[in-house]
Protein backbone atom coordinates (compact mmCIF):
# COMPACT_ATOMS: atom_id res chain seq x y z
CA UNK A 1 0.00 0.00 0.00
CA UNK A 2 1.00 3.41 -1.06
CA UNK A 3 1.97 5.12 2.00
CA UNK A 4 -0.56 8.68 2.55
CA UNK A 5 -0.34 11.49 4.70
CA UNK A 6 -1.46 15.18 4.46
CA UNK A 7 -1.07 18.03 6.65
CA UNK A 8 -2.51 20.98 6.30
CA UNK A 9 -2.02 24.43 8.24
CA UNK A 10 -2.83 27.96 8.54
CA UNK A 11 -0.83 30.69 9.99
CA UNK A 12 -0.64 34.24 10.56
CA UNK A 13 1.25 36.17 8.04
CA UNK A 14 4.29 36.74 10.34
CA UNK A 15 8.51 35.22 10.01
CA UNK A 16 7.62 33.94 14.15
CA UNK A 17 5.68 30.96 11.88
CA UNK A 18 8.74 30.06 10.21
CA UNK A 19 10.03 27.78 13.13
CA UNK A 20 7.28 25.95 13.68
CA UNK A 21 6.18 25.02 9.85
CA UNK A 22 9.99 24.18 9.19
CA UNK A 23 9.99 21.77 12.04
CA UNK A 24 6.18 19.95 11.03
CA UNK A 25 7.96 19.77 7.89
CA UNK A 26 11.57 17.85 9.24
CA UNK A 27 8.89 15.59 11.47
CA UNK A 28 7.33 14.04 8.40
CA UNK A 29 10.54 13.13 6.87
CA UNK A 30 11.47 11.59 9.34
CA UNK A 31 8.84 9.80 9.75
CA UNK A 32 8.12 8.14 6.54
CA UNK A 33 8.04 5.10 6.24
CA UNK A 34 10.09 3.18 3.12
CA UNK A 35 12.48 6.45 2.55
CA UNK A 36 15.60 5.13 1.67
CA UNK A 37 18.29 8.09 1.51
CA UNK A 38 19.43 10.40 4.41
CA UNK A 39 16.78 11.44 6.27
CA UNK A 40 18.45 14.32 8.08
CA UNK A 41 19.54 15.65 4.29
CA UNK A 42 16.15 15.45 3.43
CA UNK A 43 14.69 16.95 6.62
CA UNK A 44 16.32 19.72 6.50
CA UNK A 45 16.02 20.19 2.91
CA UNK A 46 11.85 20.01 3.24
CA UNK A 47 12.81 22.58 6.67
CA UNK A 48 14.31 24.95 3.91
CA UNK A 49 12.03 24.82 1.24
CA UNK A 50 9.02 25.70 3.66
CA UNK A 51 10.71 28.58 5.22
CA UNK A 52 11.95 30.19 1.47
CA UNK A 53 8.72 29.61 0.29
CA UNK A 54 6.51 31.21 3.18
CA UNK A 55 9.09 33.52 4.12
CA UNK A 56 8.44 34.93 -0.19
CA UNK A 57 5.10 34.54 0.78
CA UNK A 58 4.74 36.91 4.05
CA UNK A 59 7.22 39.28 3.11
CA UNK A 60 6.74 39.89 -1.04
CA UNK A 61 3.23 38.14 -1.86
CA UNK A 62 1.74 39.26 1.14
CA UNK A 63 3.76 42.20 1.82
CA UNK A 64 4.32 41.71 5.22
CA UNK A 65 0.11 42.49 6.46
CA UNK A 66 -0.13 40.78 9.59
CA UNK A 67 -3.75 40.25 9.46
CA UNK A 68 -2.99 38.07 6.09
CA UNK A 69 -2.50 34.32 6.54
CA UNK A 70 -0.39 31.56 4.89
CA UNK A 71 -1.89 28.37 4.13
CA UNK A 72 0.84 25.23 3.88
CA UNK A 73 0.33 21.93 2.54
CA UNK A 74 2.30 18.87 2.98
CA UNK A 75 1.10 15.73 0.81
CA UNK A 76 3.61 12.45 0.34
CA UNK A 77 1.76 9.90 -1.93
CA UNK A 78 3.98 6.84 -2.25
CA UNK A 79 7.55 8.36 -3.89
CA UNK A 80 5.81 12.02 -4.60
CA UNK A 81 6.26 15.01 -2.04
CA UNK A 82 4.12 17.34 -2.82
CA UNK A 83 4.13 21.06 -0.85
CA UNK A 84 2.16 23.96 -1.89
CA UNK A 85 1.85 27.24 -0.09
CA UNK A 86 -0.86 29.51 -0.65
CA UNK A 87 -0.53 33.06 -0.28
CA UNK A 88 -3.29 36.21 -0.05
CA UNK A 89 -1.56 38.42 -2.18
CA UNK A 90 -1.15 40.14 -5.31
CA UNK A 91 1.32 37.82 -6.37
CA UNK A 92 5.35 37.54 -6.36
CA UNK A 93 6.58 34.65 -9.25
CA UNK A 94 9.40 33.34 -8.40
CA UNK A 95 9.62 31.32 -11.32
CA UNK A 96 10.21 34.15 -13.40
CA UNK A 97 13.35 35.37 -11.63
CA UNK A 98 16.91 35.14 -12.77
CA UNK A 99 19.46 32.69 -11.08
CA UNK A 100 22.01 34.54 -8.87
CA UNK A 101 24.90 36.35 -9.88
CA UNK A 102 26.87 34.32 -7.27
CA UNK A 103 30.07 36.37 -7.98
CA UNK A 104 28.32 39.37 -7.23
CA UNK A 105 27.91 38.87 -3.58
CA UNK A 106 24.38 40.12 -3.46
CA UNK A 107 22.72 40.11 0.30
CA UNK A 108 19.47 38.68 -1.95
CA UNK A 109 17.96 36.17 -4.42
CA UNK A 110 19.23 32.95 -3.00
CA UNK A 111 15.97 31.73 -1.87
CA UNK A 112 14.38 30.73 -5.21
CA UNK A 113 17.66 29.47 -6.58
CA UNK A 114 17.87 27.25 -3.65
CA UNK A 115 14.07 25.79 -3.95
CA UNK A 116 14.97 25.19 -7.73
CA UNK A 117 18.01 23.55 -6.71
CA UNK A 118 16.24 20.95 -4.20
CA UNK A 119 12.87 20.21 -5.86
CA UNK A 120 12.22 18.52 -9.43
CA UNK A 121 9.10 21.09 -10.66
CA UNK A 122 8.38 24.58 -9.21
CA UNK A 123 5.30 26.25 -10.50
CA UNK A 124 3.11 29.41 -9.54
CA UNK A 125 -1.03 29.96 -10.15
CA UNK A 126 -3.27 32.50 -9.40
CA UNK A 127 -6.37 31.34 -8.12
CA UNK A 128 -9.68 33.13 -7.14
CA UNK A 129 -8.12 35.16 -4.01
CA UNK A 130 -4.09 34.62 -4.28
CA UNK A 131 -1.40 32.45 -5.57
CA UNK A 132 -0.13 29.02 -4.71
CA UNK A 133 3.32 28.32 -5.15
CA UNK A 134 3.40 24.33 -5.83
CA UNK A 135 7.01 22.35 -5.42
CA UNK A 136 7.70 18.86 -6.38
CA UNK A 137 10.06 16.13 -5.67
CA UNK A 138 9.98 12.53 -5.93
CA UNK A 139 12.19 10.68 -3.31
CA UNK A 140 13.87 7.94 -3.87
CA UNK B 1 17.81 36.99 18.59
CA UNK B 2 20.20 36.00 21.60
CA UNK B 3 24.17 36.59 20.77
CA UNK B 4 27.21 36.49 22.81
CA UNK B 5 29.52 39.13 22.18
CA UNK B 6 32.94 38.84 23.34
CA UNK B 7 36.35 40.95 22.74
CA UNK B 8 38.89 39.24 22.06
CA UNK B 9 42.23 41.50 21.04
CA UNK B 10 41.66 43.18 18.01
CA UNK B 11 38.69 40.65 17.33
CA UNK B 12 35.05 40.20 18.27
CA UNK B 13 33.72 36.92 18.63
CA UNK B 14 30.13 36.47 18.05
CA UNK B 15 28.67 33.49 19.51
CA UNK B 16 24.99 32.74 17.99
CA UNK B 17 22.84 31.38 20.71
CA UNK B 18 19.69 30.42 18.38
CA UNK B 19 19.23 27.04 16.53
CA UNK B 20 17.51 28.98 13.74
CA UNK B 21 19.28 31.58 12.00
CA UNK B 22 16.10 32.80 9.34
CA UNK B 23 13.82 35.29 7.63
CA UNK B 24 12.66 36.14 11.46
CA UNK B 25 15.99 36.96 13.10
CA UNK B 26 18.25 37.50 10.16
CA UNK B 27 17.30 41.34 9.91
CA UNK B 28 18.32 41.86 14.00
CA UNK B 29 21.56 39.77 13.65
CA UNK B 30 22.33 42.17 10.93
CA UNK B 31 21.94 45.24 13.12
CA UNK B 32 24.38 43.63 16.34
CA UNK B 33 26.63 43.32 13.17
CA UNK B 34 26.30 47.02 12.34
CA UNK B 35 26.36 48.30 15.99
CA UNK B 36 30.27 46.93 16.22
CA UNK B 37 31.06 48.35 12.92
CA UNK B 38 29.66 51.58 14.06
CA UNK B 39 32.01 51.04 17.60
CA UNK B 40 35.03 50.47 14.59
CA UNK B 41 35.03 47.12 15.88
CA UNK B 42 35.82 45.27 11.98
CA UNK B 43 37.30 42.30 12.31
CA UNK B 44 34.75 39.64 13.63
CA UNK B 45 34.41 36.05 14.04
CA UNK B 46 30.71 34.44 13.84
CA UNK B 47 30.44 31.07 15.51
CA UNK B 48 27.60 28.98 14.45
CA UNK B 49 28.30 25.91 16.76
CA UNK B 50 25.19 25.82 18.17
CA UNK B 51 23.05 27.04 14.80
CA UNK B 52 21.27 23.88 13.45
CA UNK B 53 19.10 25.65 10.76
CA UNK B 54 20.43 28.92 8.26
CA UNK B 55 17.99 30.19 5.46
CA UNK B 56 18.79 32.65 2.76
CA UNK B 57 18.24 35.25 4.62
CA UNK B 58 20.38 33.77 7.56
CA UNK B 59 23.21 33.32 4.68
CA UNK B 60 22.29 37.45 3.37
CA UNK B 61 22.93 38.57 7.03
CA UNK B 62 26.53 36.81 6.74
CA UNK B 63 27.04 38.37 3.41
CA UNK B 64 26.11 41.75 4.56
CA UNK B 65 28.61 41.32 7.83
CA UNK B 66 31.39 40.11 5.37
CA UNK B 67 31.05 43.20 2.97
CA UNK B 68 30.58 45.87 5.76
CA UNK B 69 33.90 44.24 7.22
CA UNK B 70 35.81 44.53 3.74
CA UNK B 71 34.83 47.83 3.19
CA UNK B 72 36.24 48.92 6.46
CA UNK B 73 39.30 47.01 5.65
CA UNK B 74 38.32 44.16 7.93
CA UNK B 75 37.06 40.61 8.13
CA UNK B 76 34.62 38.19 8.93
CA UNK B 77 35.44 34.96 9.76
CA UNK B 78 33.23 32.11 10.11
CA UNK B 79 33.59 28.72 12.95
CA UNK B 80 31.85 26.02 14.22
CA UNK B 81 29.41 24.93 11.05
CA UNK B 82 27.17 22.17 11.52
CA UNK B 83 27.33 19.68 8.55
CA UNK B 84 23.53 20.61 7.15
CA UNK B 85 24.04 24.88 7.63
CA UNK B 86 28.61 23.67 6.01
CA UNK B 87 25.83 22.37 2.74
CA UNK B 88 24.37 25.89 2.88
CA UNK B 89 27.39 27.49 1.99
CA UNK B 90 28.34 24.94 -0.51
CA UNK B 91 25.21 24.85 -2.41
CA UNK B 92 25.19 28.90 -2.95
CA UNK B 93 28.50 28.84 -3.07
CA UNK B 94 29.50 31.15 -0.44
CA UNK B 95 32.40 28.61 1.09
CA UNK B 96 34.65 30.14 -1.74
CA UNK B 97 33.47 33.71 0.17
CA UNK B 98 34.27 33.02 3.93
CA UNK B 99 37.15 31.81 5.60
CA UNK B 100 35.70 29.08 7.30
CA UNK B 101 37.35 27.05 10.33
CA UNK B 102 36.26 24.80 12.31
CA UNK B 103 36.44 26.40 16.39
CA UNK B 104 36.90 29.42 17.31
CA UNK B 105 40.68 29.22 18.49
CA UNK B 106 41.48 28.63 15.34
CA UNK B 107 39.47 31.45 13.53
CA UNK B 108 40.63 33.99 16.00
CA UNK B 109 44.15 32.94 15.93
CA UNK B 110 44.52 33.66 11.69
CA UNK B 111 43.76 37.42 12.55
Amino acid sequence: MKEKIQVNIKVPNQTRYLGLIGKIGEDVARTLKRYKGDREELAYHINLVLTEAMANAIRHANEGDPDKEVHITIAIMGKRLNIKVYDQGQGFDICTLPTPDFKSLDEHGRGVYIIRSLMDKVTYRKLKSGHVLEMIKTLH
Amino acid sequence: MIVRIEEKGAVVLIEVKEERLDAHNSGEFKGQMLNLFEEGKNNLVVDLQEVRFVDSSGLGALVSGFKNASARNGNLKLCGLQPQVKSMFELTRLHRVFEIFPGAEEALASF
